[in-house]
């Protein structure tokens, strides 16, 4: 299952790509085509979900004082964003912080963090309206303790 | 809402000798505190509080001095004629306090007289009246004026913190806005909270605080009265509403918005919530700070790349980069003189309480703790209240401005953090 949905991904991934570059290079025309062929496999997903749902990460990770999508985070929201497309929702982005430095720039940091999800989503053609974002800052760490393993697990933002 | 401050200060001057020049030298710490004996006052027992061990333990934490335990006096004097001062001076006391309680109707009233034993002369004489719970407030008012005689600096023993308590087990009242003395005593609750509470912060009158809250879900700025116990929710704008700061003069709350994208400085006039735009750019404006004379703001960006602390006149707009030590700096907070400020600042990636000199930009590391935060200065400017961690629990921690005295505040039930040291009230 889990193989389906990362062949998906991959394919989703390659589309975007290429989506991408026929953009920039406009002469390139005749490569356009191509791209359709993605929506195609996109269309037999929500089968797949129906019959067995399929986890994908609704938490995703950062590094210290950044703000900056993994690609393992890139990966899941693409797939998020299908989802949302076939049967939207409103969902709550919650950003968050490590307990290092000061709580207030923690709470901005969060915000960006939640952001940096919000706009990726949008990108992916998730209306903006169904989309809200609170940021937590240090308040509500996911794992307690004053070392690295903690602060990684508490650098994040949950999707709700 | 009952802050007791009716104790009232009788001033009794016997005696007006030139000791205004004994002051002890500020930048000693607790190197070389002065000896002081504090004898348990006549008819000070079976009361509620300890007075004699309230003062004690208020000038003992100042590092000046170096209370001398009852169990270790020759005498026990509660008034002048029963003084032998070649004792006290055999107990190596340079300072000696006695004194005498009375019950009142309604209260207390406490007679008490500062010796200088060297010179076997009276320093101060005075009567401190309080209320029938005012015993904690009549033993600061007397701490002050100890204190404010022998070193020349005045007290604050008598002022008030405010800081954030979680209990770390969910349920309505995990958070916690707490209202304490300095000492830690008389601790309650102004506001709990199943959701996070934070950024607590005092008008310069004390007579109003604004914090910030997650009680609807989502962060918004309140300010509360203290006299009535009735907050008001100042914002309620999409995204950031964070980091409130009376202005000097109470009239406005500088604060941090993301309403408009991302996170920038705005002061708010209170009484109309008119809203005027301080940063305007697309990185992390916010902990606004205002400048003793409330023309500028200073405050933390990453602008450059990381984390610094930068002034903005409010008028002008016109930003200046403060800070050009290490790659992280924030949270600043102005000592009350202007002349230097404190923040929090990170050393080969340990976070400490950092001053700075305002003229010549140096920077001194004032504590020796790790995840410090939330740095909070007296109104004398003598000492500053900040977070850290102990044992994995989160404690407030004490430090003077010139990094000699440091101690730890001890903790109740789970976590305390973000001490606000609150104005004189008077």
């Amino acid at each position: 299952m889990k193989n389906v949905y990362s062949t998906i991904a991959i394919c989703a991934a390659i589309g975007l790509a290429t989506g991408c570059t026929s953009n920039k290079t406009v002469d390139e025309v005749i490569e356009a085509p191509q791209t359709v062929e993605v929506p195609e496999v996109i269309e037999q997903a929500p089968q797949v979900v129906d019959e067995r749902p399929v986890y994908i990460d609704t938490t995703f990770y950062f590094e210290f004082d950044s703000a900056r999508l993994t690609s393992g985070a890139r990966a899941s929201l693409m797939l998020h964003a299908e989802q949302l497309s076939d049967s939207p929702r409103a969902i709550r982005l919650e950003g968050h912080a490590d307990e290092r430095g000061s709580r207030e720039y923690n709470m901005a940091l969060g915000e960006r963090r939640a952001n940096a999800v919000r706009n990726f989503l949008i990108l992916q053609g998730v209306r903006s309206s169904m989309i809200e974002t609170v940021s937590y800052g240090e308040e509500q760490p996911q794992e307690l303790g004053s070392r690295e393993g903690a602060w990684s697990k508490n650098r994040r933002v949950e999707l709700k | 809402m009952s802050i007791r401050l009716i104790v009232l200060m009788c001033l009794l001057v016997l005696s007006t000798q030139g000791y205004a020049n004994l002051f002890i030298e500020i930048n000693r710490g607790n190197d070389n505190p002065a000896p002081i004996a504090i004898v348990p006052f006549a008819k000070s027992q079976g009361l509620p509080e300890n007075v004699q061990k309230i003062i004690a333990a208020n000038l003992e934490r100042s590092g000046f001095f170096k209370p001398i335990p009852p169990a270790d006096m020759l005498a026990l004097p509660t008034t002048q004629e029963e003084v032998v001062f070649r004792d006290w001076r055999l107990s190596g006391a340079h300072f000696l306090v006695i004194g005498e309680l009375q019950k009142e109707p309604t209260g207390y009233a406490v007679s008490y007289k500062l010796f200088d034993v060297l010179s076997q002369k009276v320093m101060h004489a005075a009567v401190v009246k309080g209320s029938d719970e005012g015993l904690r407030d009549i033993s600061h008012a007397i701490s002050d004026t100890v204190y404010e005689k022998i070193t020349g600096i005045r007290g604050i023993f008598g002022t008030k913190m405010l800081y954030v308590q979680d209990l770390k087990r969910p349920g309505a009242s995990r958070y916690r806005l707490m209202y304490a003395d300095v000492d830690g005593a008389r601790a309650r609750a102004l506001v709990k909270s199943s959701q996070p509470i934070l950024s607590p912060t005092w008008s310069n009158d004390g007579k109003r605080i604004a914090y910030v809250s997650f009680e609807t879900s989502r962060p918004a700025i309140y300010v509360m009265n203290l006299a009535t116990g009735q907050a008001t929710q100042m914002t309620n704008f999409k995204g950031l509403n964070g980091a409130p700061a009376f202005s000097p003069d109470g009239s406005h709350l500088a604060m941090v918005l993301s309403k408009d994208g991302s996170p920038d400085i705005y002061v708010m006039n209170i009484a109309t919530r008119q809203l005027r735009r301080i940063t305007k750019d697309r990185y992390i404006d916010t902990e606004p700070n205002w400048s003793v004379d409330g023309t500028a703001v200073i405050f933390t960006s990453n602008r450059g790349g990381s984390p610094q602390i930068y002034q903005v006149n409010v008028n002008s707009g016109r930003p200046e980069r403060l800070t050009f030590e290490g790659d992280y700096n924030a949270r600043p907070r102005v000592t009350p003189d202007g002349k230097s400020m404190v923040m929090v600042h990170r050393q080969n990636g340990v976070f400490h309480i950092a001053s700075q000199d305002m003229a010549s930009g140096d920077m001194r590391i004032l504590t020796e703790t790790w995840l410090d935060e939330s740095p909070s200065i007296a109104p004398n400017g003598a000492m500053l209240l900040y977070a850290t961690q102990r044992n994995n629990k989160g404690v407030l921690g004490a430090v003077s401005m010139d990094a000699g005295i440091k101690f730890l505040l001890p903790s109740g039930q789970g976590d305390v953090r973000e001490p606000a040291w609150g104005p004189y009230l008077n």
